[in-house]
């Protein structure tokens, strides 16, 4: 349940991310500003949702604080605000080329993160959180 | 479940590197060949020259970059971890540069001296490669169609090198005889379906979603698509051995599978989500019209006599097929893992943090410069095409070749040097 629902919201960021980047890719900055609005909110909520329910939740169930693999998840969502920050940037000075050569990069470390949690954090976390699954889930939406 | 996952398991920089950026200077060394032996290289498939050439981009190029992908791909794709990966890299690097230019060598000036040591070097450097990335590949937690077939092709690689040893041998004067002809049909077959054919297939399913953001490959594709060109190589072996003259019949079916794969994969491109074009897609495209045509002509090679034929499908396939697919991957994974790294250098520097950001991978690799080797490589793979039907051209499309892998040298080459010097700015920060 928890995986489906946090693959799906990959899933969801992607198609956003698409837009933005096609967007500048046709050089049309106002329609690349309101998909990169709508990316950036929902990724920004997405790590919010691990950061705060799914990560501690799961350090407190394995007892992996600080250590192992949600130490790791965190650094990359800081590399992705970091980056983020920099397609923020861009646009605000209607660079597109900047842009879009950072929101490749953003990609690139978006989807090889992905991989990392689809195939193993979200699994483990399943196993270790399945008691608590629902609550969990309604915590996360609700945040 | 094992011991708790650190997914920091990214090795050294110089690990995957040093097998990436030595790729194109193999390629260079290959389109020299050519370029000086013109359309004597061609003359038939056991012109030494060709030989020669045929290893200098199989295991120079082909080997030489797959074996870095692997190293570096490894944590992220399998969650396995390769212990000790430094004096690993540097023996399987070391060793695939010595023994593949001893091999071609070997080849050229026919001494038997040096193919009796490129074996030697060869069987260490593939040997060690196989069991360090197989053992790690057979303790992966959860082995899914990708993992499982990295593993097939990691066997494909010990079967070609096996009876590359024994060709070699053969060649190195030790009383062996040379198992030319079906001793060599089968280390082709092995080499170009079972090692670079199935790991470009189990690398794809991971990459050609994640990358191009195109819906996952099918379930049950995904599930028998490399067992069943394993099976099929297999049976192809076993006929060729006991039942030489059904062979015409085996090699044709072996491609069947390889065209299953070129033409999903082409369907999954067409309907990307990702809308914007980059040079990797143009690889990925012009490797499976490649494969295709490869296929095509192969199976159409039954029905002429000459060498003609087969020898063009072996070209689409390395020139065209395998070469784009290395291409698509190099595009990506040099200018990101040199991002990452820099990246992780200024996290770790308290004066860079927050302050400096790492060029991102477009300003460390601009698509402009990736489009014209783009160019280069796709003048390059037609003029040899037509090479093969007028000799005459053969020079020509060597020097385009040279140009296309000299422009792929500088493309990732300019790269490291960015490094370098980003690498100062960070550790110059604040002092």
């Amino acid at each position: 349940m928890l995986a489906k629902f946090l693959t799906e919201d990959h899933r969801d960021c992607d198609d956003q991310f698409a837009r933005a980047e096609a967007a500048a890719s046709d050089g049309d900055v106002a329609a690349a500003r309101a998909a990169f609005a709508e990316f950036e909110a929902n990724l920004a909520h997405h790590l919010e949702m691990e950061e705060r329910v799914l990560f501690p939740e799961f350090e407190q169930a394995t007892g992996m604080h600080g250590v192992g693999p949600t130490a790791v998840m965190r650094m990359e969502h800081e590399q992705m605000r970091s980056l983020l920050g920099q397609m923020q940037g861009a646009l605000a000075a209607e660079d597109l080329d900047s842009f879009l050569g950072a929101g490749e990069t953003l990609n690139v470390l978006i989807q090889q993160h992905n991989m990392k949690e689809e195939h193993m954090l979200y699994p483990m976390a399943e196993q270790a959180l399945a008691a608590s699954a629902g609550p969990l889930l309604e915590r996360m939406q609700a945040l | 479940m094992n011991a708790p996952l650190a997914l920091e398991q990214a090795p050294p920089i110089s690990v995957p590197l040093r097998f990436l950026l030595t790729a194109p200077l193999f390629g260079m060394l290959a389109a020299t060949l050519l370029l000086i032996g013109g359309d004597e290289v061609l003359a038939t498939r056991w012109s030494p020259l060709l030989l020669a050439l045929t290893h200098l981009v199989g295991l120079g190029v082909l080997t030489m970059a797959m074996c870095g992908a692997l190293l570096q791909l490894l944590p992220v794709l399998v969650g396995a971890q390769i212990a000790q990966p430094l004096p690993i890299a540097a023996v399987c690097h070391g060793g695939l540069v010595l023994g593949t230019l001893l091999l071609a060598g070997g080849f050229v000036a026919g001494s038997g001296a040096m193919f009796a040591v490129a074996a030697g070097v060869l069987a260490i450097a593939l040997g060690g490669f196989i069991s360090v990335v197989g053992s790690a590949l057979w303790r992966a937690d959860r082995p899914d169609a990708s993992t499982r077939g990295m593993r097939l092709a990691l066997l494909g690689l010990l079967a070609t090198l096996l009876l590359g040893l024994a060709l070699a041998l053969g060649h190195a004067g030790t009383g062996l005889p040379l198992w030319r002809g079906t001793g060599t049909d089968l280390h082709l077959a092995f080499a170009l379906a079972g090692w670079v054919g199935t790991l470009v297939v189990a690398v794809a399913y991971q990459v050609v979603p994640m990358f191009q953001m195109t819906a996952p490959y099918p379930q049950s594709l995904r599930a028998w698509l490399a067992p069943a060109i394993g099976v099929v190589l297999l049976v192809a072996a076993a006929l060729s051995a006991w039942a030489p003259q059904s062979q015409s019949l085996a090699w044709p079916v072996l491609a069947l599978p390889l065209a299953v794969f070129a033409i999903a994969t082409l369907g999954l491109l067409a309907h990307r989500r990702r809308k914007v074009g980059d040079a990797s897609l143009a690889f990925w495209r012009l490797g499976l019209v490649a494969l295709l045509a490869a296929i095509a002509v192969g199976a159409a090679s039954r029905f002429f006599a000459t060498d003609l034929a087969m020898q063009l499908a072996v070209t689409l396939f390395i020139a065209g097929f395998a070469l784009s697919a290395v291409c698509a991957m190099l595009y990506k994974i040099v200018p990101f893992l040199v991002w990452l790294h820099l990246q992780q250098r200024i996290s770790a520097s308290a004066a860079a943090r927050h302050r400096i950001f790492p060029p991102n991978m477009k300003a460390l690799l601009p698509e402009p410069r990736a489009r014209a080797h783009f160019g280069l490589q796709l003048a390059a793979l037609v003029l040899l095409v037509a090479a093969a039907f007028w000799p005459f051209l053969v020079r020509t499309a060597a020097a385009l070749w040279f140009a296309a892998f000299a422009v792929l040298a500088r493309n990732l080459w300019t790269v490291l040097a960015r490094y370098r010097v980003e690498c100062e700015r960070i550790d110059g920060c604040g002092t």
